[in-house]
């Protein structure tokens, strides 16, 4: 299966997103956020956590407006999968695909530890190797992920078991505990914390390495 | 001429950094400070003839996060 990262400057989590798709068995491409098409047949898009265009305006808002996004949102609009981590949920929902939006940390401080989550839905090709209440061990690295939306969208989305990953011990003011929260057609993913930063012995902690085991079985079959 | 873009969170939305200058307004002394709310303001050189629609547009689009900001437009 093909995944694409897409890159824009001030991202620094492209090349560890890379190696955990990789590592899970992808082909993997990096783009630019200048180019204008998506590598042929690719079947998810990561959009990798930092600080793109160094958070000016909002965090996201300028990659969300970037011409690659425009293609990301088509791929997303075809049926195709993509993960935003950490900036990449932030530009996800900038971009529409996602509702809500992330607000800064309600302590106001940038936290950088890992923390505990507890898996809120199996049913998507990014949570397929957990269960439904597990707790995993995932590093978060934001200043702003505390998680906002009407309380008509969190009940809709706690109702349609679209509530992928919640806080065990919220760190950041979000909303119902949110770290992570997926799509109507359950395909594009968000969420504040790194997964690709717990998928190797070396990081200390492997617990993030099953969500790309299962996409990467769940897109081969496919 | 010149457009000015004020972005404030609205309503309702939690606003940790007005809360935050709220509490040092505090402990400066300056008692009575109910609520602080901390929004931008951009300026835009625009070419003449450039319509508050337009302004809006930028607004919709990209300015302001309607999810979670409101904003307001003055032309000059």
């Amino acid at each position: 299966m093909r995944a694409a990262v897409v890159v824009f400057p001030g991202s620094n989590c492209d090349r560890d997103l890379a190696v955990a798709f990789r590592d899970a068995g992808c082909q993997v491409e990096m783009v630019w956020h200048k180019d204008t098409a998506l590598p042929d047949n690719v079947d998810i898009v990561g959009i990798p956590g930092g600080f793109s265009f160094g958070d000016y305006l909002r965090c996201g808002a300028i990659a969300a407006n970037s011409p690659i996004c425009a293609e990301v949102k088509a791929h997303a609009e075809r049926g195709g999968f993509v993960l935003g981590i950490c900036n990449g949920f932030q530009i996800l929902t900038e971009t529409g695909l996602l509702p809500g939006a992330l607000l800064r940390n309600a302590g106001l401080k940038y936290i950088c530890r890992t923390v505990p989550l507890i898996v809120g839905t199996s049913d998507s090709v990014y949570t397929s190797g957990y269960t439904v209440g597990q707790e995993i061990g995932v590093p978060i690295a934001h200043h702003d992920g505390n998680y906002t939306a009407s309380d008509e969208v969190v009940s809709r989305l706690a109702a349609e078991d679209r509530i992928a990953f919640r806080y065990g011990d919220n760190p950041n003011g979000a909303t119902a505990d949110i770290a992570g929260i997926l799509s109507e057609n359950r395909r594009v993913l968000g969420m504040m914390p790194h997964p690709e930063r717990a998928a190797d012995e070396k990081h200390g902690g492997t617990d993030g390495k099953a969500m790309f085991s299962g996409i990467a079985s769940a897109l081969a079959a496919a | 001429m010149k457009a000015r873009v004020h972005v404030m969170l609205k309503d309702g939305v939690l606003d940790p950094q007005g809360e935050a200058v709220r509490h040092a307004l505090g402990s400066l002394g300056f008692d009575g400070v109910e609520k602080v709310r901390q929004g931008k303001v951009i300026e835009l050189d625009v070419a003449d003839g450039t319509t508050e629609d337009t302004v809006r547009e930028m607004c919709e689009k990209l300015l302001a996060n309607t999810v979670i900001e409101s904003y307001q437009i003055e032309m000059s």
